[in-house]
Parts: structure tokens; sequence; C-alpha cells
């Protein structure tokens, strides 16, 4: 645990640098989609303009916010997001004008542009940047929101096994449908997953790390203590089960073992959980059909290259054909996978920018995930430690999951590619992750930062 | 707490470590690996986009690229088609390529890497990429003879140059359009494939190059070159041609076709043996030689050894280890000899190019994108078969086989043209294969010639005469002529 230290009066806000870098990205941002309408047009799309003010609005906006809510947070956060965003916005415009070209040629009526609904939920996922840094002001306040945090989540995790408004898509049952609206609950319980889990093991961490029993020679944790790793795993088995997903059910348990072993220090609750994970994947093997069609599928896909391995096969085609530089923005064939825009946009980044460009992508994560966890070991406070790494393990989880899914890494699983993939949900709880990460870093580096001592945040948690 | 979230973060990095790794897997290591899987229809499609490069003979393009206004943006034409498909091959959406269409892919497609340079000029132009062009070492007007002189008749015709060993005409009859298996609609694709497929003339066989004929008296040119090359022998040695030959070994014996002797006396000279074709004279010869050294001359000559002109030929065969009887067999071309219409070709060549064998070739120049020469084949030799002194003497031979031997049809008056008939059995009750082997002119050669009209039919032993050496006649005309 870190102890509170004096910072100097004066910290550089970095803000300026942020400007810089914000500057750096709406370049590149509005270069790549210049490139992608004069390779597929031949010349500026109409809709260009309205990109070119939109996301340099929103770039100014998410700027200022910054600058006046969170004066002293990380400078590389916020622009290596906007980046990510802009360069996903650019794919599903470039694959827009292929959908329109393979209607023009088949007679059809060409389909309306998902790039203007990824824009409003762009948009809309700035705005809720912006009011959480403002609404939340000082972090810790979160931790009274411990157990509404964990009821919420839950809620929110089986919202889609509700009949009626429930939806199973592509076999997975994680939407929620209401009149023309879909939304993935999932996306926003791993936010106050995260919250609860920090709250609670603040609390608990001393009795978890300390109180312990010899089995065979191996220090562990006392059986009551297991209680709540027990039911994080039967959580996450719950949603493979019931709502067929691989990739959520993973990432909830990572994120719940990584955030057990930081608070309490213990590498055994990484073996613990590594073991019950491997139980629980061994069981979902045998007993469900779709587990097993995934592991066959995912270990020979060319077997299964018309049917169930059709995705991931035409993925490997389209990164095999991608090579070191790819074929160049708009020249490759993209749409050939299905789900190109979601699931499957990393394959069309991978086909049009190649490994280089995939592997700048990659570097974009890691340098949010580096961000967010240096910004966990900066703050002076258990519950935001806690916190931030939990929200930097999410995003990096979930990016791991979603490429190595597409390249054949591991099984393939239904999560979106954060920022980057077609879809409301994710980009909104993905936006909001970046607004409490920046939160976090600000409070930490801020120097007339009131340090609260731990007893002090027992206390505000025991008020609840 | 920190150690913890460093190290956590460091196990994450490892994870950022094993996904970099796995697409350097994909993409670079392993790449060309999977686009060429079954099932990438991107790679049929990127090679539609691209503006294919034309196949050409002298200077007129076989096989070229058109525009389309469908989505495959292109379609490929092949004019005149059926006369020239043995060696353009087809394109097909379906069924993939043959020919040069696919042993030259690379650079008709333009993904050859000698066109690395055209590519990065076409990427900063703004250009599509195109393909480059193959000109063949084919003569329009050899093909023609050929083509025309088969006339639809089952067989093959090869010619080559016999100092380069560039293939002048390469003739498969009967043979297919190409242009029926490269439309755009595959199930029509498909239909046209079927019937060829079922057509019991074989149209999609490429016979100069994948069939391996019995080669019958034409092989006696070889047998007569190792007789020469052993020393033993010169044109004018007496040799004994009776009317039967007693196999060694066996109670059966071998016959002449006409059940006479050779000579006034069962003895002849080689020079006249190979001009009547004796067989009782070579296969007496065979056994004086050995089949080791029978098999080592005609290795000299290509046998038993596999060529990429650039298309794979089959191997022509020398059996591995005849007896005598066999050996004897095996002196006029039967028992298991086996040879392709390019190889009995290219012991025409040898002998006429001073005993030099050259290594095939018909592909004679590469061109870039925008059609300069990019590439230009360097004839090779591949063995010396003869000693200067011994191919001359045979070649004289061989004009004496037509002049005043059982090759007559292909005399050219003021040409001296030198050949050997063939008339191979086929083991069943389908008549027998007629040959003609020709060089001409014996002064300086320009072309070597081998004709096979399948089960031709006729009298046996003046088939290769009377099937065979007409067509030899006109191909040698052609090229003399053009």
């Amino acid at each position: 645990m870190s102890v509170p230290t004096e910072l100097p009066a004066w910290q550089p806000t970095r803000r300026n640098a942020e400007a810089g870098l914000l500057v750096v990205a709406l370049v590149i941002g509005l270069a790549a989609w210049a490139n992608v309408d004069l390779v597929m047009l031949g010349e500026l799309s109409p809709t260009f303009t309205v990109f070119a003010i939109v996301v340099i609005a929103l770039a100014i906006v998410a700027h200022l916010g910054v600058r006046f809510a969170a004066t002293y947070a990380d400078p590389v956060l916020l622009p290596a997001v906007f980046m990510l965003n802009l360069l996903g916005l650019t794919m599903i415009h470039r694959l827009d004008l292929g959908e329109d070209v393979r209607a023009i040629s088949n007679g059809t009526a060409t389909p309306s542009p998902d790039v203007t609904t990824q824009l409003t939920w762009t948009a809309l996922g700035a705005a809720l940047f912006l009011l959480t840094l403002l609404v939340v002001r000082d972090h810790r306040r979160l931790q009274r929101y411990t157990y509404t945090s964990l009821f919420i989540g839950l809620l929110l995790l089986v919202l889609p096994l509700a009949p009626g408004i429930g939806a199973t898509i592509n076999g997975a049952t994680l939407w929620v449908r209401v009149g023309p609206f879909s939304f993935q609950p999932a996306e926003l319980a791993k936010i106050l997953l995260t919250i609860f889990f920090a709250g609670y093991l603040v609390v608990k961490k001393d009795s978890l790390a300390l109180v312990r029993t010899k089995v065979l020679g191996l220090e562990l944790p006392r059986g009551r203590d297991l209680g709540p790793l027990l039911v994080a795993w039967l959580v996450s088995l719950g949603v493979l089960v019931f709502e067929r997903d691989l990739g959520t059910s993973l990432l909830f348990f990572g994120l719940f073992v990584g955030m057990l072993y930081i608070a309490t220090q213990r590498i055994s609750w990484v073996v613990l959980g590594g073991l019950l994970f491997i139980a629980g994947s061994f069981g979902a093997y045998f007993a469900f059909n779709h587990v097993r069609v995934r592991v066959q599928v995912w270990l020979d896909p060319f077997a299964y290259q018309s049917e169930q391995g059709y995705q991931i096969v035409q993925s490997i085609f389209g990164l095999s054909s991608g090579g070191l530089l790819g074929s160049g923005w708009g020249q490759g064939f993209p749409l050939f996978v299905p789900y190109a825009k979601s699931d499957f946009i990393i394959s069309a980044f991978g086909e049009e920018l190649g490994y280089t460009g995939l592997a700048a992508i990659l570097m974009l994560y890691a340098i949010i995930v580096t961000r967010g966890m240096r910004a966990s070991v900066a703050c002076r406070d258990p519950f935001g430690t806690l916190v931030a790494a939990g929200l930097s393990i999410v995003l990096a989880l979930q990016v791991f999951v979603v490429v190595g899914g597409v390249t054949r890494l591991i099984p393939l699983t239904g999560l979106t590619t954060p920022f980057l993939a077609a879809g409301g949900s994710a980009l909104i709880a993905n936006w909001i992750m970046i607004a409490l990460l920046l939160r976090i870093s600000d409070t930490s580096r801020r120097p007339d930062a009131i340090v609260l001592s731990p007893d002090d945040a027992l206390t505000q948690v025991m008020r609840l | 707490m920190s150690r913890q979230v460093r190290r956590l973060a460091a196990l994450l990095g490892v994870l950022l470590g094993a996904l970099l790794l796995n697409l350097t897997w994909i993409q670079v290591l392993h790449a060309d690996e999977y686009r060429a899987r079954s099932g990438n229809t991107r790679l049929i499609l990127e090679e539609y986009n691209r503006e294919r490069g034309p196949i050409l003979v002298n200077r007129s393009q076989v096989a070229r690229s058109v525009r389309t206004d469908d989505s495959l943006n292109s379609l490929r034409v092949y004019k005149p088609g059926a006369e020239y498909a043995p060696a353009t091959g087809f394109y097909s959406l379906v069924y993939g390529a043959t020919g040069l269409e696919r042993t030259e892919n690379s650079v008709l497609s333009g993904s050859d890497s000698r066109f690395f340079v055209d590519r990065i000029q076409q990427l900063f132009a703004g250009t599509k990429t195109k393909g480059g062009g193959v000109v063949t070492t084919l003569n329009s007007a050899a093909q023609d003879a050929a083509w025309e002189g088969l006339g639809g008749r089952k067989g093959a015709v090869v010619a080559i140059n016999p100092t380069t060993g560039a293939i002048l005409a390469l003739v498969s009859s009967p043979s297919f359009d190409p242009n029926l298996l490269s439309s755009h609609k595959p199930d029509e694709i498909r239909a046209s494939y079927k019937a060829l497929e079922s057509d019991p003339d074989k149209p999609l066989l490429n016979r100069p190059l994948a069939i391996t004929y019995p080669p019958g008296s034409t092989f006696k040119l070889v047998t007569t070159a190792a007789a020469l090359e052993s020393g033993k022998f010169t044109p004018t040695t007496i040799i004994p041609g009776p009317a039967e030959y007693q196999l060694p070994n066996s109670t059966k014996k071998l016959k002449n076709w006409s059940g006479q002797p050779c000579g006034p006396d069962g003895k002849i000279t080689l020079e006249e043996a190979l001009a009547v074709s004796c067989n009782t004279a070579f296969a007496w010869l065979g056994n004086e030689l050995g089949a080791d050294a029978l098999r080592a001359e005609a290795e000299k000559f290509g046998f038993n050894t596999s060529f990429q002109v650039p298309m794979t030929a089959a191997t022509s065969r020398f059996p591995a280890n005849p007896d005598a009887a066999q050996t004897a067999q095996s002196a006029i071309g039967q028992f298991d000899v086996r040879a392709t219409a390019l190889q009995m070709a290219m012991v025409g060549a040898a002998i006429g190019n001073g005993g030099v064998t050259m290594n095939p070739y018909l592909v004679d120049q590469i061109l870039a994108p925008d059609l300069s020469v990019l590439s230009q084949t360097q004839a090779s030799v591949f063995a010396q078969a003869m000693s200067q002194v011994n191919a001359a003497a045979e070649l004289a031979m061989m004009v004496n086989v037509v002049d005043h031997g059982t090759g007559s049809n292909a005399q050219i008056p003021g040409v001296r043209v030198g050949g050997k008939t063939g008339t191979a059995q086929t083991g069943n009750d389908l008549p027998p294969h007629a040959w003609f082997v020709g060089v001409a002119p014996a002064e300086a050669p320009q072309i070597a010639v081998a004709v096979v009209v399948e089960n031709g039919g006729g009298s046996p032993e003046i088939s290769g005469n009377k099937l065979a050496a007409p067509i030899a006649r006109a191909v040698i005309e052609a090229v003399l002529g053009s």
C-alpha cells in the first residue's frame, strides 16, 4: 500500500501536451478519411465536412472539459482514445462505401451508412465522458456505492435474459431491445462491477490476505473468504451458459482474479482462480455443445471452412492477404469477412493497413492500458488504485480476447473491439471508463489533493 | 499494491506479445500459404481486378484480357483458342489455371517480384497495377501448318529450333476452346468442363507434353547414335539383317514387317538398315551394344529426365533392367520404351545440332507491364549426346532415309531434309501410332520436328511415311518459308 507523501506545491498540468497530441490524432484521422474517399470515390465525400466539423468540435470540447474538470489528468489517454475512435469511424465509413459499391453492382438499394450512427454514438460517448468528469469530481465518492454497483451491475448482466426485452443476436443473448433501440447492458456492468470489486476488496483485503489455512502445505484462504471468488466464478459461468457469451464470461472472471491479486497481494488467488477457470472451461466444454463447437472450430477452422469456421477462415484470409504493409485503405476486400464493422473490424484493419497498421493499433491500446496502470500505481488511496487497475484490466482483456479471437490465438468470442468497432453501448461505456481513469490520474497528481488515510476510507464505507 | 499492479501490467504485456507473435505468424511468416488456400476468393478477384498481361505468339496476342462491366472487371479471351490451348492453357474462375496461364501466373498477374519497381511507380502514379506479358517461342506459321496437318485427327506435333531448344510448334489434337472455361458464369464453365472431360477423344490432354507413346522405329535414331558413339560402327559397317531375329533366351522371334531379309543375303550396312528401318538389324545391334549403352545414350537425349518448358513434360522412359530379349525390342522402340513427341523432337534436334541436346523452352521473353523486355530466355545445353562427327554422319543417314528410304513423303524440292519414320505398336487391337521425326535443312538445321498420329491405321510399315511425314514436311516448309 502506498504511503501518502507530500507532493510539491506546483505540478505541470500538461494540458498543452494533450492539446498537441489531439491535433496529431485529428490530422491523422482526417487524412485517413480523405485517403479512403480519394481511393474509393476519387473525390472527398459529402460526409467528410460533417465528419471533420464534428470530430474537431468533439476534440475541442473534450479537451476543454479535461482542462476545466481534470486539470492534472494524464495527457496521453484522451488523444490515444481519440485516435482509436477516429480510426474506427474511418474504417466504418470505408466499409459503408464498400457496401455501396456492392449494392450498386447487385442492383439493390444502397444501405444507409453506419458511420452516421457511429458518429452520433461517439458524440454521445464524449458527452457522457464530460458528464462523468463533471459529476465524479472525486473518485473516492464512488466507494459509497459499492453494493449499489453490485446490485445494478448484476441486474444489467441478467437483463438480456428477461423475457420481452432480451434479444439473441448471433447466438449470444447479450442485447436488450426496447423499441428500435438495442443495448448491450454488460458493457455498463463491467464498470459497475469494477467499482463493486474495488469497494469490496478495500474492506476485505486484509482478512482475505492474512487469515489463511494450510492445505497440503499450500497456504490457502479460509473457506468462507472464498465465498466471493466462488460467486464471481458462478456468475461468469452463468453468463457463459445462459447468455452463451464466452468473452464476457472470461472478461469478468479475469477482472475479478486480477483485482483480488492486487488487493490481497497473494499469488495463491491467481493460482486458485486459474484452476477454477480451467475446471470451468473443461466442464463447459463437455456440458455444452456450443462451447465444444467453438473449440473444435478454433483447433481446425479450415475443416469447417464453409460452416461454423467460415468467419474465422475469412478473417485469416483477410489478415494474410494484408501481409506486412496491407493492401492500402480502400483497396482490399474486408467485406468478405462477416461482421467486418463490428466483431471483425480488426481483420479489416489487418487486411488494409497490414501487420504494421495492426501493430500500431495494438500499441495505442498498450499506451492506454499502461497509462491506466500508471494512474493506478500513482493513486494514493487503495480504492482508486483498484478501480484504475480494474478498468485497465477490463480494457486489456477485452482487446486480448477480441484480437486473439479473430486471429485464432484463442477461440472466437463475441466481444467488441474497444473504440474501433461499430456499436453504441460499448463505445459509451468505454468513454466513461476513460473519464474515470482521467479522474483518478488527476486526483493523484493534483498538488492540493486532500489525502485520505486508509482509515478514513474505511469509515466512509461503514457509514453506508 | 503497486508491485502487484506492475506485475499484472507485465503479464498483460506478455499477452500483447502473444498477439503480435501470432499476427506475425499469420500476416508475415505464413501469409503466402494462407493466401493460396482454396476458398480465398480474394486472390481470384484481385487478379481479375488487375489487368492480366497477354500471351504472345510472334506479335499477336493469343491470350489477352478485355475490360468488362461486371464485378470481375476483366475477361480472358483466347484467339484463335483451341490451336494454342496446349501452350496457353486456360484461366478459369472455377478450375484455376493451366499451361502458361499457370506457370507464368506471377508475371501475367503482375505479382512477380521482378515488377517491384513498376509496382512502386504504379503506386505513386495511382494507376491500377497491370500484369506483364509472356512472349512464347512459338512460330505461328509452324503452328498453323501442324494444326492444319493433323486436321482434327488424334495426335501431337512438336517443332524445335535445334540450335537453341526453343519450341516452334506445340500442337495437340483434338484440342479445346479455352474461352469456354474462362467465362464469368460458373455453371456454364462447369458444364463445358464436364463435357470436355467425358469426351472419349480427351481434348483436355496436352498430348505433345503429357503423353508418352511407344516411339517405335523413330527410336532407331537413338540406337544408331549409340552404335556410332561406341566407336565399333560406322554408317558403312555391315551388320546382319535376316528375316527373323531369334530373341535370346526366348522362344519368340522378332520379324521384319515384310517377312523378308533386309539385304540380298541377310546382310546390310548400318546406313541402309536405317533407310529401310530394318528391325532385325537394329534388334541385333541393341544386344551388341547392350541395354546400358542404349540407356546412357537415350538419357543424353533427355530420356529419364523431366523437363519444365515451363510446364512439366512427362518423363520419357528407357526401361531400367531389360533382359536380352527386351533389350532387342527396346532397341527398335518397343517393349517399355516410351517417349513424348517433345522427346523425339529433341532427339532430331540434337542430331541436327552437332550432337548437342538443348533444354527445350516455350517462353522467349518476359515483358514488363509497359511491354518493354524484362528478361530474355538464354538457350542452355542439356547434354552432349554425340560427337560432332558422329552427329553429322547420322544426319547424313537421315537425309538418306528421306531421299532413298522410307521417309520419301518428307522430301522438299531444293531442301535436304533428314528424317525417320516410325510405326509403334500399341499392344492392343488398335492400329499402330504413326511417327515421323524430321530435321532440315541438313546443311544448317533450323528445325527439328516430331509428329505422332495416334492409331493412324493403314499398312503398318508405311504409315509413318504416309500419315506423319507430310505433316512434318508442311511444318518444315512453314518454318523455312517464314
